[in-house]
């Protein structure tokens, strides 16, 4: 009982990487219609820039500048990061995706992929290929609840997982701007001549998603503070298969998707042999898609951005 | 009419290339085949620096004499981006197109297992300074190492572990999609199970290459009742097991092999590592005569304590020299060169080396003691004891 405890709790901070990513995917395919390839490589961005912002604050705080409490660093960081790395974000749609806009939809997949690869390339002429220890901002505290270990990073990263995905579904729902992207999705033909100009919803897309994917860098940095310029791209393409699973374009179904394709892996890796973990955890996703081809949430023909 | 003018041209030129056949060279090429990027790049940077130390040497004496003729020496270095593929391909590239004399390198077994096989076909002397794993050198003639192999590497970690804390039960975590870690973790549970008997490993875990997460292997080598655990693992996921344990409520001693050796562990690792065991090659801190002096040069110019594949790359390009220097000649015929190089390799006795004497076996694998470092309490690598054969 103690171990099953235990990887539940080691689940819910594996599932919130991968619930967090497969948003911006699924976003960006309620919206556009498109899959955005380079989204775990925004994700590895996301991690570097917040890697510096944190590095700068510490450094400003050691030399006495500011005399900021840890946590509060963190808080910046997130902040900060996110709202750099959505620049990022809207420039690869500027930059890859615009342009291509009325071109074939392969184009557009091998556009994300191209991005990608210099995305990681890029980082590897600019910062090397060493890796890159991200800095401790708050002391591990590991509490003991009856056997099962919790530390206070876990608790933090799927509290601010959870607080991410509330957010951006009362943007989604309560703001004009959500509407916005709802109606898009909805028909991005008739829409735009309503006057709802495509362009800046696009951007606006890329840029939230971009954003869950840099909190997502960070949070990852906190955890497994080790940094590489190839780390996004197997998540991106698990958190690709969580965006499928939870039905194309619905974010509710992306972010269940995340955390069940976490419970999956963990608990194949607890209960089977190790080595098969990836084998039967993809196997039975496999499964599920055979039974609900258009996953969780999602409708035949339809891409409709729903909550 | 014009195609034909080109024909001849071609044939002409050829003919003209062919006449001029096999002239006794200036310049001596060795191969280095690292991996400058990818998984582990700080082993490619070890590995470059202590060959770009060792050019050094050899140009401000003039260059390499081999039987009365000064050669210069020009190195080749290739990165095989810590991948199987790359590093044949590089092998492949540097004896086929840059006709080097001998390669050294690559570093890790993953590389070396593969690429070993490459020079072995093209009969090209090739000796990997820190490979652990015995199918780099197995039925392999052209193939040589400079370190132990993981059949003594493994018990040599098992009877230390029963010897200083008298432990019976071990469990393992290591990555089975890398041919070092899987063939060592094998070594090391074979080793155990004849000490401790069967059953005695009590959790066998993996995981794959890029992992990061290890928490639900971890939960169960916590709940299997073992009293220490083994990972032999390269430093970018020592630092992830380590902390990812403690943080799960582990206290028990980890244990690590001579991967874990590389400068960059404590940097990335931190606290968390300090006062942990592994076994390696050589002991940095405490070292005398040749290996200080190695220990200090490489620290002034480079701004580190080299760690193990430096000293071991050192060694292996020493190695190297020797041979070629005991060849007598270098008839510019790349073929006679490369069989003169391999049979003086295989005939070295006695080596002394910065990290242990050497003696060349039939397989190409050097007879060396291992020795088992400390983590100190400031993240310095402290002798603590030495296992020879």
């Amino acid at each position: 009982m103690t171990s099953f405890l235990q990887n539940l709790v080691n689940a819910m901070q594996w599932g919130s990487f991968y619930a967090l990513i497969a948003l911006g995917y699924s976003m960006v395919y309620g919206v556009l219609m498109l899959f955005n390839f380079a989204h775990g490589d925004v994700f590895m961005v996301g991690a570097y820039i917040g890697f510096f912002v944190s590095s700068g604050l510490v450094a400003l705080s050691a030399l006495g500048m500011l005399a900021l409490p840890g946590w509060l660093v963190l808080t910046l960081t997130i902040i900060i990061t996110m709202f750099l790395t959505s620049f990022v974000g809207m420039l690869v749609e500027r930059v890859g995706y615009r342009p291509l806009r009325g071109a074939p939809r392969a184009s557009a997949a091998i556009t994300g992929l191209m991005i990608g690869i210099i995305l990681e390339t890029g980082n590897l002429a600019l910062l090397g290929a060493e890796r890159i220890s991200f800095p401790a901002l708050i002391e591990t505290t590991t509490y003991d609840i009856g056997g099962v270990f919790v530390t206070n990073k876990k608790i933090m990263i799927v509290g601010v997982s959870l607080l991410l995905m509330f957010a951006l579904h009362q943007f989604v729902q309560r703001t004009k701007w959500g509407m916005a992207m709802r109606a898009m999705a909805y028909d991005f033909i008739v829409v735009p001549l309503m006057g709802v100009s495509i362009n800046t919803i696009a951007a606006l897309t890329f840029a939230l998603g971009s954003g869950l994917a840099a909190a997502a860098g960070i949070l990852f940095g906190v955890a497994y503070p080790v940094l590489d310029p190839y780390m996004g791209i197997l998540f991106g393409w698990k958190a690709f298969v969580a965006a499928i699973l939870g039905g194309r374009g619905s974010i509710l179904g992306a972010a269940l998707a995340g955390f069940l394709l976490g419970f999956i892996e963990i608990f194949v890796a607890a209960i089977f042999p190790s080595t098969l973990r990836d084998l039967i955890a993809y196997s039975i996703i496999l499964l599920i898609l055979t039974f609900r081809p258009h996953g969780f949430f999602g409708e035949a023909y339809s891409a409709k951005l729903r909550l | 009419m014009k195609q034909f003018k080109m024909i001849a041209f071609l044939l002409i030129v050829v003919f003209v290339l062919a006449a001029c056949g096999p002239a006794a060279p200036d310049t001596i090429k060795v191969g280095i085949n690292a991996p400058i990027t990818g998984d582990i790049p700080k082993v490619g940077e070890g590995s470059k620096y202590a060959a770009e130390m060792w050019l050094a040497d050899i140009e401000a004496v003039g260059g390499l004499e081999v039987g009365g003729k000064t050669y210069n020496v020009e190195l080749v270095i290739e990165d095989n981006e810590s991948k199987a593929e790359s590093a044949t391909k590089a092998n492949t590239k540097m004896i086929t197109q840059d006709e080097v004399l001998v390669i050294v390198g690559p570093q890790s077994s993953k590389q070396a297992v593969p690429a070993g096989d490459v020079a072995n076909n093209y009969e090209t002397p090739m000796v990997s300074p820190w490979s652990t794993n015995p199918n780099t050198t197995l039925d392999r003639p052209w193939v040589f190492r400079g370190c132990f192999l993981d059949p003594f590497q493994g018990p040599v970690v098992a009877n230390f572990v029963t010897e200083e804390f008298g432990f019976t039960k071990a469990a393992v975590l290591y990555d089975v999609a890398s041919d070092y870690p899987k063939g060592l973790a094998e070594n090391f549970k074979d080793a155990w199970e004849s000490v401790h008997g069967e059953g005695s490993v009590v959790a066998y875990e993996s995981f794959t290459t890029k992992d990061t997460d290890f928490s639900a292997q971890l939960t169960t080598i916590i709940n299997s009742g073992a009293e220490f655990f083994f990972a032999p693992q390269y430093y970018n996921e020592v630092a992830l097991i380590v902390q990812q344990a403690h943080e799960l409520g582990w206290d028990a001693p980890i244990v690590g092999s001579d991967s874990w050796g590389s400068a960059e562990t404590v940097e990335l690792c931190g606290e968390d590592c300090y006062g942990l065991f592994f076994s390696t090659h050589y002991a940095a801190a405490g070292a005398t005569g040749a290996t200080k002096e190695f220990i200090d040069r490489y620290e002034a110019e480079h701004g580190y304590v080299p760690d193990d594949v430096g000293a071991l790359t050192w060694d292996t390009l020493h190695l190297v020299q020797q041979a070629i220097e005991s060849c007598g000649e270098i008839t510019g015929d790349i073929a006679a060169d490369r069989q003169c190089v391999r049979d003086a390799l295989a005939s070295i006795t006695d080596f002394e080396g910065i990290t242990g004497n050497m003696t060349f076996t039939e397989e190409g694998d050097p007879i060396k003691c291992a020795v088992i470092v400390r983590i100190s309490d400031t993240g310095e690598y402290e002798f603590y004891k030495s296992a020879c054969p």
